[in-house]
């Protein structure tokens, strides 16, 4: 065995290795990883599109298959990039084949990168399958297209880092899926995905303020059809405020290894 | 000077307060093959998940080839292969894909004529294709061999790598082992089986509660610590054992018939034995029996031996 020398090493290639992995590891399985969740989204489409959406009007101008489309297609980019990271970490945790990361060169931040990328892709290709789909049931304005397409990938990306904190917090499969069931789920219902928060009393319209997806789906939706509740910049400021202090806080736990290192 | 290939100092870690791994210290020397042993509980995993950096390192320091493997964990960690004692696999990729992916963590191209080679070596390609979740545990223990040298690692850790498997696997495995020594590999090795110690190990160090209760060549702890023991069946029954015998222990069974005399390994037969000639005893056969590394390390961990 002629041992490695010196040269040989390429400092990126752990990174690019671990992404791929990542990348394959969804792939391998992407009945339940890509064609569930885009099932899951074209039957909302069509209970929302072509069945109870024609008897609703939410938005002046727009039908409610219009309306529901970007809530829709970001419900999508969300729950899959935070499943992915989430679910691949807590498995390396719980399994213990962390350890074979732990042992290796890989930095923290090409460790945090390649999951974060891995999460992105998938939940961003779900968004996009996902808008394909509607396309059957409505067409969109795409007013901003690029701010649309960069709500998205903060999107993707702030889900990202808290499937890495969830996937480091969590105990058990149970603790695991209470991120899922009892935060993510009522706040991206609460969060303006069905209705605008403008019909809601003042109370709760002031409630939904304090929920972070809303600023995500207003912004989206803005993005998209041109009208929301806030103003896009205030959204936009809010969203990115927000995965970079999600980014700090998983940033944090992994250069600490806490909870991978004893 | 030779740079060793592990050097340990002052290393400690302690566990929710429970101090696991008590200041100890020692080094490893290029293409050594060192075997680490110790009961349960002992420390010795510990120390292997420090090296290898899958736990902290609570003080102390870890140098490996000269470099500090907390400070510069990109080259050191380069140089180490580890096989963990569990077995750890990803279910969702087959034999050949994770030996790939394995040597790209570690930053260095596939070798493709390394890893076929580690795969015929062992005995892994009629299963190549199969995911890890199908093989068998014997199959994952030789898969965990591959993976842990893929990226030709300087050092090498093997953390009980023969627990559970059968006598196949643990002769080719020890034959691959010493092969890759040969070829300039440094071995650190831990496994509960002691004979093996014995045959593969240039030099052991025994750990008991977190310390380094002994550290030697193999060659100086057997002679040392091991002893002898002739059996001397008599003709007839003998009343008590003769006074004066020139051996470290004497034990006379119940009928008098089987006398049992302890001999040091550095001590020559042959003196006793005339001894036996001259008192005159009945001698009917004699057989003698040599201690190894397991009476040994029985002897050092029972009587908590600190001398490293």
């Amino acid at each position: 065995m002629n041992q490695q020398s010196d040269n040989s090493f390429n400092p990126w290639l752990p990174f690019y290795t671990l992404l791929r992995k990542e990348i394959r590891r969804f792939l391998r399985v992407a009945s339940q990883t890509l064609v569930t969740p885009v099932i899951t989204a074209s039957l909302y489409l069509f209970i929302f599109g072509a069945t109870l959406g024609e008897r609703i009007s939410v938005l002046e101008g727009f039908s409610y298959a219009q309306f529901v489309i970007p809530g829709l297609i970001l419900m999508g980019v969300i729950n899959n990039s935070f499943s992915n990271v989430a679910s691949s970490l807590f498995m390396s945790r719980y399994l213990g084949s962390i350890v074979d990361l732990l042992v290796t060169p890989v930095t923290p931040t090409q460790f945090i990168m390649a999951y974060t990328l891995a999460a992105m892709l998938r939940g961003l290709a779900v968004g996009l399958v996902v808008w394909l789909i509607s396309c059957l049931f409505a067409t969109l304005p795409w007013a901003h297209p690029f701010a649309a397409i960069a709500i998205a990938c903060l999107a993707s990306f702030l889900f990202a880092q808290f499937g890495i904190i969830a996937a480091i917090h969590a105990d058990n499969f149970d603790s695991l899926s209470m991120y899922t069931n009892f935060i993510i789920l009522p706040l991206i219902y609460l969060g303006g995905v069905f209705y605008p928060i403008s019909i809601l009393p003042p109370l709760w319209a002031r409630i939904s303020h304090l929920n972070p997806l809303f600023y995500l789906i207003d912004s989206f939706r803005y993005a998209i059809l041109g009208v929301g509740d806030l103003s896009f910049i205030v959204s936009f400021c809010t969203v990115t405020a927000m995965a970079l202090g999600l980014f700090v806080w998983a940033a944090i736990l992994i250069a600490r290894s806490y909870r991978l290192r004893n | 000077m030779t740079t060793p290939a592990l050097a340990i100092h002052n290393l400690s870690k302690e566990f929710d307060g429970a101090i696991a791994v008590n200041d100890i210290s020692f080094t490893i020397e290029p293409g050594e093959i060192f075997g680490l042993l110790g009961p349960n509980g002992a420390g010795k995993s510990t120390t292997i998940n420090m090296i290898g950096g899958v736990s902290r390192i609570g003080s102390g320091s870890i140098e490996i080839f000269g470099a500090d493997n907390h400070k510069d964990y990109r080259t050191t960690r380069r140089m180490v292969g580890v096989m963990h004692q569990e077995i750890v696999i990803d279910n969702f990729f087959t034999i050949d894909q994770a030996l790939r992916l394995h040597a790209g963590y570690y930053g260095v191209r596939d070798d493709e004529a390394w890893r076929l080679q580690l795969i015929d070596r062992l005995g892994l390609k009629p299963h190549l294709h199969k995911v890890m979740i199908k093989l068998s545990g014997g199959m994952k223990r030789r898969f965990m061999i591959a993976k842990a040298l893929i990226h030709k690692p300087r050092l090498l850790i093997l953390d009980e790598p023969t627990a559970g498997v059968d006598v196949e696997l643990r002769h080719t495995l020890w034959d691959f082992v010493r092969e890759i020594n040969q070829q300039g590999t440094t071995i650190l090795l831990t496994t509960h089986y002691l004979e093996e110690a014995e045959q593969m190990c240039d030099r052991l160090a025994i750990m008991n509660h977190g310390k380094v209760i002994a550290l030697e060549p193999t060659e100086t702890l057997l002679q040392e610590l091991g002893t002898r023991t002739i059996i001397v069946h008599l003709q007839e029954p003998i009343a008590q054992v003769p006074d004066n015998l020139c051996c470290q222990a004497t034990e006379l069974d119940e009928s008098g018939t089987t006398l049992q005399l302890t001999l040091s390994i550095s001590q020559p037969t042959g003196d006793l034995l005339q001894q036996l000639c001259e008192i005159g005893l009945p001698i009917a056969d004699i057989e003698t029996r040599s201690a190894g590394l397991e009476e040994i390390f029985l002897q050092i961990t029972k009587a908590g031996r600190v001398d490293a």
